[in-house]
C-alpha cells in the first residue's frame, strides 16, 4: 500500500488577517504557520491504514524553503519520506497540476488531501488531481477503509451521508471526523530529522488565475441591546426592523 | 458562444441553490453578450425544465443518468460545455458542485475559482470576488484562461425571474466504464431538516448550554423559526451535536440572512464562519463576549431564561402572520 499525502502549510487559526502593499498580499509578520487541519487528519488516517496492514505514507508539498518546518513536522507525525515541490503555490490548479506531474508514474495506490485549506479554502485539489490522473474521486470523507484493492468511503452529501465503494488507486478529501490528529512524540521529533526530504523543481507550471486584491468585510455599525427580561422584542426587531423572519 | 449552468438536482427536483445559479449564468451571460444554456442531469419533470427559464435559462440540456458519480457528471457537463462553446460554466458550491468543479475544470482546461459570491467584473478581464481565510477576508480573483469554471457559495446571490420557457434538449451521453468506478452503497439523507449550507435562518448554540440534554430549547426555536441548527466547535469536539452542525474556521463557512448565536462566545475561529451573516444576534450571559462586537443583535442574559422567552414571542409572531 502506498498512500501520498498532500500537505498544505496555513496560517493558525487564531491569526487575525492583515493585508500589506495596498491589500495586495496577505501579511505574513508574525503569522505562525501550520499544517492544514484537514491535511493532518488525512495524514493522520493514512498511517492507521499503513500501520493496520503494511505500506509507505509519503507527504508532499508544492511550496518554498520555508514550509519545511511543516514538512519535518509531517515525517515526525509518522510519514515515510517527504516531497517538496520547489514553487510558489499561486492557486489549487498549480498545486495539483504539480502534485500530479510527480504522483503519475509513482504508483500510489491511495492519494489523500484535506477537504480543502483553511486560507484559500478551494477546496479544488482532489478532484483536480484525480482528473489530471484519470482517476474517481471521492470528497469531504469521514470514514476511508482499505482492504482487497477497495476503499469504503462515507463522504458528506448535502442534508446527508453517502457509502461508497471504489477499486483503487483513488484520490479522497479529509473531512473532520475521519480521525483524530496525533501530536508528534519525541521520537517521531528525532527521527523525522534524518528521513528523505526530496527537493523537485516544478514541472507542470500552470497558471489560470490570480489574487489581485484582498479586503477585510466591514465592520457592523454596533450593536443593538436589548434588555434579557424582554428578551421577546428580539423577535418583534427581527421581523420589523431587520425584516428577516 | 454560451454561459452554461449545471441545474443541480435532487431526487428530480431542482434546488433553491439550483435557481441562483441559473440566474448567475443569466447575468453573467448578459455581461459577456452571449446566451444562457443550462444541464440538469437526473430525472426532473419537463414542466420544471421548462420553468429554468424563468430564471434566465434559455434552453435546458436534460440528460438522464439514473447514478451521480462525479466523473459521470463532470463527463456530461463537459460534453456539452463544449458542444455550446462555453465561455464560463456555473456550478453551486453543494457538495456535488464541488466534487464535479474541479474535474470539470480539468477537461476544458479551464481556470476555476470556487466560493464565489460576487458576479464577475468584466470590465478588465474576469474577475470574482470569493471568501478567503475561511470567511476573515475576501480576494478579487483574475481567472485568466479562454474558459472559467465558477462555483459560486450557496446563498451569495439572488433568485431573478426573467419570465419565459427554456427550451429541452433531450440528449444522451456515451460515458466509458471509467465513469462508473464509484459505487453507492448506500445514501442517509436527514429528511425534514434544512441542510445547514443552504438555510436562510440558522439558530446555533455553544458551551453555555452547559450540556447536550439542554439542546430541546435550541431545536424547538429552530423549528417554530424554520431555521437549521449549529453549533461551535467545543460543542462538536464533545459531541454534544454531529460534527456537520459545526460552523467556523475549520467546520463549514455559512452566510445565512440571521444567525442567531446562543451561548457562544465568539472566538475569531467561530466568527470567520459566520461573519458574511446579513443580521447576527448575539445572546451570551457574558457581557464582554466577544460576539457582541461582530452582533446587530444582542441580549445580556442566561440562555436559559432568555430561549423560553424567544419561543414565546417567534409563536405569537407565527400565529399572528400566518392568520
Amino acid at each position: 500500500m502506498k498512500i501520498l499525502v498532500c500537505i498544505s502549510v496555513v496560517p493558525d487559526t487564531t491569526t487575525k488577517i492583515t493585508f500589506t502593499d495596498n491589500n495586495t498580499k496577505f501579511n505574513t509578520a508574525g503569522v505562525q504557520f501550520i499544517i492544514n487541519p484537514y491535511d493532518e487528519l488525512a495524514l493522520t488516517r493514512a498511517l492507521e491504514i499503513t500501520e493496520a496492514s503494511s505500506g509507505t505514507v509519503t507527504a508532499i508539498n508544492v511550496g518554498l524553503a520555508d514550509a519545511e518546518a511543516n514538512i519535518r513536522k509531517a515525517l515526525a507525525i509518522g510519514a515515510h519520506d517527504a516531497v517538496r515541490i520547489n514553487a510558489n503555490p499561486t492557486d489549487a490548479f498549480f498545486v495539483a497540476a504539480e502534485i500530479a506531474a510527480y504522483a503519475k508514474d509513482k504508483g500510489f495506490d491511495l492519494i489523500l488531501t484535506g477537504r480543502e485549506s483553511i486560507d484559500y479554502n478551494g477546496g479544488l485539489v482532489c478532484g483536480l488531481l484525480a482528473e489530471m490522473l484519470g482517476i474517481p474521486s471521492v470528497n469531504v470523507v469521514t470514514k476511508i477503509d482499505v482492504a482487497g484493492g477497495e476503499a469504503t468511503l462515507v463522504r458528506d452529501i448535502d442534508g446527508g451521508k453517502e457509502t461508497v465503494k471504489v477499486a483503487l488507486p483513488i484520490v479522497a478529501s479529509a473531512q473532520k471526523e475521519l480521525t483524530e490528529p496525533r501530536i508528534p512524540n519525541m521520537r517521531g521529533i528525532m527521527a523525522a530529522r534524518t528521513k528523505p526530504l526530496a527537493v523537485v523543481e516544478p514541472a507542470a507550471n500552470k497558471v489560470s488565475s490570480a489574487f489581485n486584491a484582498f479586503e477585510l468585510p466591514a465592520a457592523k455599525a454596533g450593536c443593538k441591546m436589548i434588555a434579557a427580561e424582554n428578551a421577546g422584542e428580539l423577535i418583534e426587531l427581527l421581523h420589523t426592523e431587520a425584516k428577516v423572519i | 458562444m454560451s454561459v452554461l449552468v449545471f441545474a443541480e438536482s435532487v431526487d428530480g427536483k431542482f434546488k433553491k441553490s439550483t435557481l441562483e445559479a441559473v440566474s448567475y449564468a443569466k447575468e453573467t451571460a448578459t455581461l459577456l453578450g452571449t446566451k444562457t444554456i443550462a444541464v440538469s442531469i437526473g430525472n426532473v419533470a419537463e414542466a420544471d425544465l421548462k420553468a429554468l427559464g424563468n430564471n434566465g435559462a434559455e434552453a435546458v440540456y436534460a440528460i438522464n443518468l439514473d447514478k451521480f458519480t462525479p466523473e459521470a457528471y463532470s463527463a456530461a457537463i463537459a460534453e456539452v460545455a463544449k458542444k455550446e462553446n462555453a465561455q464560463a460554466v456555473i456550478i453551486s458550491n453543494t457538495y456535488s458542485g464541488k466534487s464535479v468543479a474541479p474535474r470539470v475544470a480539468v477537461k476544458l482546461d479551464a481556470g476555476i475559482a470556487s466560493g464565489v459570491v460576487s458576479l464577475p467584473n468584466t470590465s478588465n478581464g474576469f474577475v470574482v470576488r470569493k471568501g478567503v481565510f475561511s470567511g476573515k477576508a475576501f480576494a478579487d480573483v483574475a481567472v485568466t484562461t479562454a474558459v472559467k469554471v465558477i462555483a459560486i457559495t450557496p446563498n451569495s446571490y439572488q433568485i431573478n425571474t426573467y419570465g419565459g420557457e427554456a427550451a429541452v434538449i433531450n440528449h444522451e451521453t456515451q460515458l466509458g466504464a471509467d465513469a462508473w468506478k464509484t459505487q453507492t452503497v448506500e445514501v442517509n439523507r436527514v429528511t425534514g431538516k434544512i441542510p445547514l449550507t443552504e438555510a436562510e435562518l440558522v439558530v446555533s448554540a455553544g458551551r453555555g448550554m452547559k450540556g447536550p440534554e439542554n439542546w430541546g430549547m435550541i431545536e424547538e426555536l429552530a423549528s417554530v423559526l424554520g431555521a437549521a441548527t449549529a453549533c461551535s466547535k467545543p460543542v462538536s469536539d464533545m459531541h454534544w451535536r454531529p460534527h456537520d452542525e459545526h460552523v467556523g474556521q475549520t467546520g463549514i463557512t455559512i452566510k445565512p440572512n440571521l444567525y442567531i448565536a446562543i451561548g457562544i462566545s465568539g472566538a475569531i475561529q467561530h466568527l470567520a464562519g459566520v461573519s458574511s451573516s446579513k443580521v447576527i444576534v448575539a445572546v451570551n450571559k457574558d457581557p464582554e463576549a466577544p460576539f457582541f462586537k461582530a452582533a446587530d443583535y444582542g441580549i445580556v442574559g442566561d440562555a436559559f431564561e432568555v430561549v423560553p422567552k424567544l419561543i414565546e414571542a417567534a409563536k405569537k409572531l407565527k400565529a399572528s402572520t400566518s392568520n
